[in-house]
């Protein structure tokens, strides 16, 4: 869902502690594989199973840029505008397995993001709001300390 | 071999501006599920006010990664790439990327420490107009290198 301009969010009608994003994110192997593509991040462990257990991890995971970049971009479509992140920041708390579909297409989600976004800080003269973020793969939370820092109109 | 911690405060730079190309910016769009027009449509793009389509904010992981690989992947790095975990990342813009610039990188090795076996590296890499040489964004990042058991 995209905000249009019209209903870009004002900073006037939130409040410290307003949920403003509760979503979940789908994420299958084949989506690893086109991230890879675009990032130009092909690290092995990102999608070859054999692998990835060879060092040590339980299959293939997404790459933390994935999952992050993925919740940073609900947050410039619930902003309306792309352009509109002063600071975005994360720590890797936990791995994002993705394991091969067991029957069907590659393109079937086999892991699921969970995203809250609530409004951590307003700074109503400079135009600017901090959102905390909560992401979490099943009981896992995924994402730490995340914080985006957004301009709004 | 384990990682070497005279690199401490050492800088590498991309040899030429990383070029940002609309095509790019779709594609990266498309894969992180950005769905605003104005990644792909300039037209969307200039009525915020954007000289050309806009990259996502993790857009500028590409050729930070692309210049931090010029330190981890040397030799002289120690750093064995198939024991690396992403640890932490911080975007910090100054403007946002837009397709038409020329990205000059620097990556520094800000900290670099051993404990208990892991190695954990702090490399800060500064994206900049290449042609102004105006800030653009500030990309940090930690990695902990596993040490072997």
């Amino acid at each position: 869902m995209t905000n249009t301009a019209a209903s870009r969010p004002s900073i006037d009608a939130l409040t410290v502690g307003d949920t403003v994003i509760d979503t979940t994110i789908p994420v299958s192997r084949a989506d690893l594989i086109a991230y890879a593509a675009a990032s130009g991040d092909h690290n092995l462990i990102h999608w070859n199973e054999r692998y990835a257990k060879e060092v040590g991890l339980p299959n293939v995971i997404a790459h933390g840029m994935l999952t992050l970049g993925s919740v940073v971009a609900r947050v410039t479509d619930w902003t309306g505008d792309p352009g509109s992140v002063l600071d975005a920041r994360t720590r890797f708390t936990s791995m994002v397995v993705v394991p091969d579909a067991e029957s069907g297409p590659p393109t079937a989600p086999t892991a699921q993001l969970a995203l809250t976004a609530t409004v951590g800080a307003i700074d109503a003269e400079a135009g600017v709001v901090r959102l905390d973020l909560a992401v979490s793969a099943g009981d896992d939370s995924v994402l730490g300390r995340t914080q985006v820092k957004v301009r709004l109109a | 071999m384990s990682v070497n911690t005279d690199l401490q405060g050492a800088q590498y730079s991309l040899p030429a501006p990383f070029e940002v190309g609309r095509e790019a910016i779709a594609e990266f769009a498309r894969a992180i599920g950005a769905t605003h027009p104005a990644h792909v449509d300039a037209a969307a793009a200039q009525e915020l006010g954007y000289a050309d389509v806009v990259a996502p904010t993790t857009f500028a992981v590409i050729p930070s990664q692309r210049c931090e690989a010029l330190y981890i992947s040397s030799p002289d790095s120690g750093i064995d790439y198939s024991r690396v975990v992403h640890g932490q990342e911080q975007f910090t813009y100054t403007r946002p990327i837009v397709a038409g610039d020329r990205l000059a990188a620097t990556t520094h090795v800000d900290g670099l420490r051993e404990s208990g076996g892991n190695a954990m590296i702090t490399t800060r890499t500064e994206l900049t107009d290449a042609d102004s040489g105006e800030p653009v964004v500030t990309v940090t990042s930690t990695i902990v290198v596993r040490g072997e058991k």
